[in-house]
């Protein structure tokens, strides 16, 4: 094993330091390091978005991101949605709209329909579909993400 | 993954000294849309993986009417198509970095990587050369020079030497009556590879009814991004209409030498080729003539 790396870094706004192998990933260094377990492994290439997470704001696959990268930079994961008055909007209409079955990939699309309404607080259903086209979801359809989204937006 | 080291140098001297260092066993690490996979699934090797993006050179996105276009070789795609005065400058160039991956690939994803990754099926590398792109090129010998039609040398292999690495591509500020455009097909609308790609641009003369230069770049359709020269000559002084563009698709169409894979066979991917040059020019002319 190559000799460990200390990375520091803000997460979820809350600065934060971990050592990680320089091979890691930084979902490998979320999941095993840090024990922030919301980010998913679905693919691990880039395709699936399971393991979205924003890096300085932006949209990413932490997949597809090297821990050793963000030294000095802002990670916010899945984690920091909710707060402690309640779940984030997103979070309630997925809810409310079944928008999940097994769950796996819910994280990333919370995170990644997080990413849209942050630039964009009233998306069109063809931005949320065009948007989320790097979330894939085995098992709703889609249509009630989609819903949940739009729903979400009317909300915020 | 196998254990390698991790460095992020912050000039291109500490750069090129590491790639000069390490050798083949040094990659660079760009967006690493590309690169992180490949070492996962142990399509490349390295002892000491470099990211780049501590460099300010390789981060530069300027345009200057005189000099033109610097795209630094780690700049994200989404800094290209955000910026106003570039996406309206350079429109062909914003088709190929808006349609690469989805909106996180475009979130870390370059031009550069696209580039050096030297895939034949890359989006951006078409319109980049259509746009007369010229690679710049640091390594232990200083600084050197390559149009980005010569970069890429066979699948997945480019014209960098041992220590050298992409600073960052330069384009020439658009001619006046000049339009460019880029177009792939894809079984699906976003997320997938090119089975096809045509990158295009034109210069119109005054009056906006002939052309008198234009550039023809295919994907996909040989072991490199392929300018295909006769194209854009079939274009040269004749009076803009159907027929002309006709004969520019089917020298595109008689150059490429595409391969029959999962994604399409030989015959097709020659057929969608020449659909998608004239689609793109008939896009490039109509942006010419709007500027
Ligand atoms: C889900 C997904 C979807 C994708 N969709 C598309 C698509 O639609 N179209 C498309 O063309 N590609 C696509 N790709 C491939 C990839 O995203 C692009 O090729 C991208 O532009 C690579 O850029 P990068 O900065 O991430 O490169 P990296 O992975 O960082 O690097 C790519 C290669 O170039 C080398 N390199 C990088 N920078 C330099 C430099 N400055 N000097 C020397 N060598 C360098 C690296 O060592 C590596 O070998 C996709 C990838 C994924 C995972
Ligand atoms: S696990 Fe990262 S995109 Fe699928
Ligand atoms: S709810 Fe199962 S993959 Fe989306």
């Amino acid at each position: 094993m190559k000799k460990k790396l200390h990375v520091t870094c803000t997460i979820n706004g809350k600065e934060t330091d971990f050592l990680c192998e320089p091979r890691q990933s930084l979902l490998e260094a979320l999941r095993d390091e840090l024990r922030l377990t919301g980010a998913k492994e679905g693919c691990n290439n880039g395709n699936c978005g399971a393991c979205n997470v924003l890096l300085d704001g932006r949209l990413v696959n932490s997949c597809l991101v090297m821990a050793a990268e963000v030294e000095g930079r802002a990670v916010q994961t899945v984690e920091g949605l909710a707060t402690p008055q309640g779940l984030h909007p997103l979070q309630q209409k997925f809810l409310e709209h079944a928008a999940l079955q097994c769950g796996i990939c819910t994280p990333g699309f919370l995170v990644a329909a997080k990413a849209l309404l942050d630039q964009n607080p009233k998306p069109t259903e063809h931005q949320v579909r065009h948007w989320l086209a790097g979330n894939l979801c085995r098992c709703t359809g889609y249509d009630k993400i989609i819903r949940a989204v739009l729903d979400a937006a009317k909300a915020l | 993954m196998k254990d390698f080291d991790f460095a992020a140098p912050k000039t291109i001297a500490e750069a090129v000294a590491l790639l000069s260092k390490h050798g083949e066993q040094a990659k660079i690490l760009a967006g690493g849309t590309d690169i992180i996979v490949q070492l996962r699934e142990h399509r490349r090797a390295a002892d000491v993986l470099l990211d780049i993006k501590r460099i300010p050179e390789v981060n530069e996105l300027s345009y200057d009417a005189k000099k033109g276009l610097v795209v630094g070789a780690a700049v994200p795609c989404y800094r290209i198509y955000e910026h106003q005065e570039i996406a309206m400058l350079y429109p062909g160039l914003i088709d190929a970095a808006a349609l690469i991956g989805g909106i996180q690939i475009q979130s870390r994803a370059t031009l550069g990587g696209n580039l050096c990754n030297a895939s034949p099926a890359a989006d951006s590398i078409p319109p980049m050369i259509a746009l007369e792109g010229v690679c710049v090129i640091a390594g232990p010998a200083g600084t050197r020079e390559l149009p980005v039609e010569k970069f890429c040398t066979a699948p997945g292999k480019n014209a960098l030497g041992k220590g050298e690495l992409l600073v960052g591509i330069k384009f020439p500020p658009p001619k006046p009556n000049s339009g460019a455009a880029y177009l792939r097909f894809i079984p699906r609308n976003e997320m997938d590879i090119a089975v096809a790609g045509a990158g295009v641009s034109v210069v119109l003369d005054a009056a906006k009814s002939k052309c008198t230069a234009a550039r023809v770049a295919l994907a996909a359709v040989a072991p490199t991004p392929l300018l295909v020269p006769e194209a854009g000559a079939a274009l040269v002084d004749g009076v803009l209409n159907d027929a002309l563009i006709d004969k520019s698709a089917s020298a595109a169409r008689a150059a490429a030498k595409p391969i029959t894979d999962m994604r399409g066979d030989a015959d097709y991917r020659r057929h969608l080729v020449g659909v998608l040059v004239k689609r793109a020019l008939n896009i490039a002319i109509q942006r010419a003539k709007g500027m």
